[in-house]
């Protein structure tokens, strides 16, 4: 390249080079273009968060009362910027999150492996040429339409149907259980996450050498522990990062949570039993969903943008993670 | 070395055919059952959820309600219809596509045929990793941030107190166009690596420079990559309701801002399908769960037609290959 520009120069004329030059850097610059916006993004929604944090410091992720009553507070604060109120604790809502997507993950997962193994290697054709467009089918349904599935046939279903009338009354002090819970946003969460991650692990089972498998089976180990012990094994990597990035999904899901989760800035208690999975909650993106329409006022705009600030980091680790666990899956030459 | 009469009887193992299940043990058998048991319930949620949206909506939509606007109205009957949340969403999924398409296809391009200096095009491949993984909800409330800035004007429209409002078709479309991006871009390079190396090769041994070589055979011969990416692109667009709840203002009509017959829709604020399902749901203000039926079942079906789509064009295109 350089030699050529060098010679370009000597002739005084070479459009041909200049031009290769200039597409390269057109090209170039705008990859670089989503560099800068990511990098951006990261810096301006923490500058507008950065209120929020340094008032409350560590105590932000604590428990502090009820989150609800300190949003609606912030909410009204004067208008006096020395006035502004930022006292809050999220604990409620970093809770909702984590128990939402460590669930539904957990499922999730145990059933995507199961499915994966079932459509790449125990499948009649016919049944996997059916199965796999089938889930496709659920990864391409809008999560507007989960939500309304959700919150028209699965919460009146519930709210009737499952939770008795003592069950009502043994937390009415508490809470009110009004059918958008736990049970519902996990199971629809977990449909909505599956998909992906039976994408990703079967790709990488499929990738598997085949010299691995036929080793395996002639020394007499049945078609499932060949599976199991040696195909599942090598493919460990691309399980992780199926989690890791059905993670960062469940995380981002704001919509359809805002939906069926109940919009209570409560924190679900393991003690009450099985009224737990009864009870409502509210994780971080539904709540930005939710408040989206107060960004207006200064010290709520700032509230919610540190909201905002936490999700766009933890996503931005799983994504990384993500794609640093799919690396070894390289070697089999599968690129996900 | 004496040879050893086997301590243990040899174990009967029934044999059918070559591998029978029902020689295995109980547990490697619970577990294929696990494995049946798995897909099936899946594929059987999968059919229901679909089938009960079809049912629902075929039970409510009607051409009236795809060829009127909607109406601010107290009960199901006089609140009109949704034709300007289709056209909100099919001017979105445009918008969105347009932006997307170079910046995606020139990325990938740049990635796999310069893709110098190496630790910039790691960063790129990791930012684009990042943007896939970012939560849209924090993407369009990012959105609203940077376009309320004076600069960004021109693209959506001011309030009356002057302050830059933010929301509108163009600003939405922008940020929609992350979206698309990943899915384009990830599509386009793995086509792009498909291509083997002798192709490029003899169109340099021609004599055809590099950027000639990129426009006039690599570009059309991963044209199919590319036209999948974008489809599916568009379908996740068009499915996508958070940044429409944030940055388009999800007033009921096309509400168009400032003069030009084009530029002023744009400009404006809009519904789109995904907002409109949103908003009658029990969860919006609407409350008109038969609203919702129809327009999520079009919805649906759009966001279907453009994901399976891709199959048929797939399968065509391989068979011109065969």
């Amino acid at each position: 390249m350089s030699s050529s520009d060098r010679q370009s120069e000597a002739a005084g004329q070479a459009p041909a080079a200049k031009m290769e030059r200039r597409a390269e850097l057109t090209l170039g610059a705008l990859s670089s273009l989503l560099l800068f916006l990511i990098a951006g993004m990261v810096i301006y929604v923490f500058i507008k968060a950065w209120p929020s944090f340094a008032h409350n410091g560590i105590s932000w992720f604590g428990a502090s009362g009820s989150v609800d009553q300190q949003l609606t507070k912030i909410f009204d604060s004067p208008a006096n910027p020395k006035d502004y109120v930022y006292k809050i604790g999220t604990w409620p809502l970093l809770y909702a999150t984590l128990l939402t997507t460590v669930l539904s993950v957990l499922i999730g997962g145990v059933l995507s492996v199961f499915t994966a193994i079932f459509i790449v290697e125990f499948a009649p054709q016919q049944v996997r040429d059916s199965v796999s467009p089938i889930i496709r089918l659920l990864a391409a349904v809008p999560s507007v339409i989960y939500g309304l599935v959700g919150i028209l046939v699965l919460v009146p279903f519930v709210t009737n149907s499952v939770i008795s009338e003592g069950r009502k009354e043994s937390v009415a002090g508490v809470v009110q259980l009004s059918g958008t819970c736990l049970i519902v946003a996990v199971v629809v969460l977990t449909l909505m996450i599956s998909p992906i991650m039976i994408a990703i692990i079967s790709d990488a089972l499929r990738a598997v050498p085949r010299g691995w498998k036929e080793g395996a089976l002639a020394l007499g180990a049945n078609r499932w522990r060949v599976m199991w012990t040696v195909i599942v094994r090598a493919a460990r990597p691309a399980i992780i990062a199926a989690a890791v990035i059905a993670s960062a999904r469940a995380l981002g899901e704001g919509i359809m949570l805002a939906m069926v989760s109940g919009s209570v800035g409560f924190a679900p208690n393991p003690l009450d039993g099985v009224t737990f999975i009864f009870e409502p909650l509210r994780p971080y993106a539904a709540t930005i969903v939710d408040n989206a329409e107060g960004l207006s006022v200064v010290p709520f705009g700032q509230t919610i943008y540190a909201i905002a600030a936490v999700l766009l980091i933890t996503a931005l680790a799983l994504s990384l993670g993500g794609a640093a666990a799919k690396r070894p899956l390289r070697k089999y030459g599968v690129r996900l | 070395m004496s040879t050893v009469a086997p301590q243990q009887p040899i174990r009967k193992v029934h044999r059918k055919g070559k591998d029978s299940v029902s020689s295995w043990p109980l547990r490697d058998r619970m577990a294929i059952y696990a494995c049946w048991g798995a897909g099936l319930i899946l594929s059987s949620v999968a059919l229901l959820l679909v089938g009960y949206m079809f049912y629902r909506g075929l039970q409510y939509i009607s051409f009236s309600l795809i060829f009127s606007n909607p109406a601010v109205g107290s009960s199901q009957a006089d609140s009109g219809g949704f034709l300007s949340p289709i056209l909100g969403t099919l001017i979105l999924t445009t918008i969105g596509t347009v932006v997307a398409l170079p910046i995606a296809v020139g990325a990938a391009v740049w990635l796999v045929e310069y893709g110098r200096p190496t630790w910039l095009a790691r960063s790129v491949e990791s930012a684009i990793e990042v943007v896939a993984g970012t939560p849209s909800i924090v993407l369009a409330i990012f959105g609203l941030l940077l376009f309320s800035n004076k600069i960004f004007e021109p693209l959506s429209f001011a309030g009356d107190n002057g302050v830059v409002v933010g929301r509108s078709f163009l600003t939405a479309g922008t940020m929609m166009s992350l979206i698309a991006v990943p899915l384009i871009f990830t599509s386009s390079r793995e086509a792009l690596l498909q291509i083997p190396a002798q192709v490029r090769e003899a169109s340099y041994a021609l004599g055809k420079t590099k950027w000639a070589t990129i426009r006039k055979v690599l570009i059309p011969t991963v044209r199919p990559g590319i036209f999948t990416g974008t489809a599916l692109g568009m379908g996740r667009i068009a499915g996508d309701t958070a940044i429409v709840v944030v940055l388009l203002g999800a007033t009921l009509n096309l509400q168009p801002q400032g003069s030009g017959p084009i530029i002023s829709t744009l400009r404006g604020s809009g519904s789109t399908l995904t907002s409109y399902v949103y908003n009658n749901s029990p969860a919006g203000e609407g409350n008109a769960p038969q609203k919702a039926y129809a327009a999520a079942f079009f919805l649906l079906i759009l966001v279907l037609i453009l994901n399976f789509g891709v199959d048929v064009v797939a399968r065509r295109s391989k068979k011109e290959i065969t």
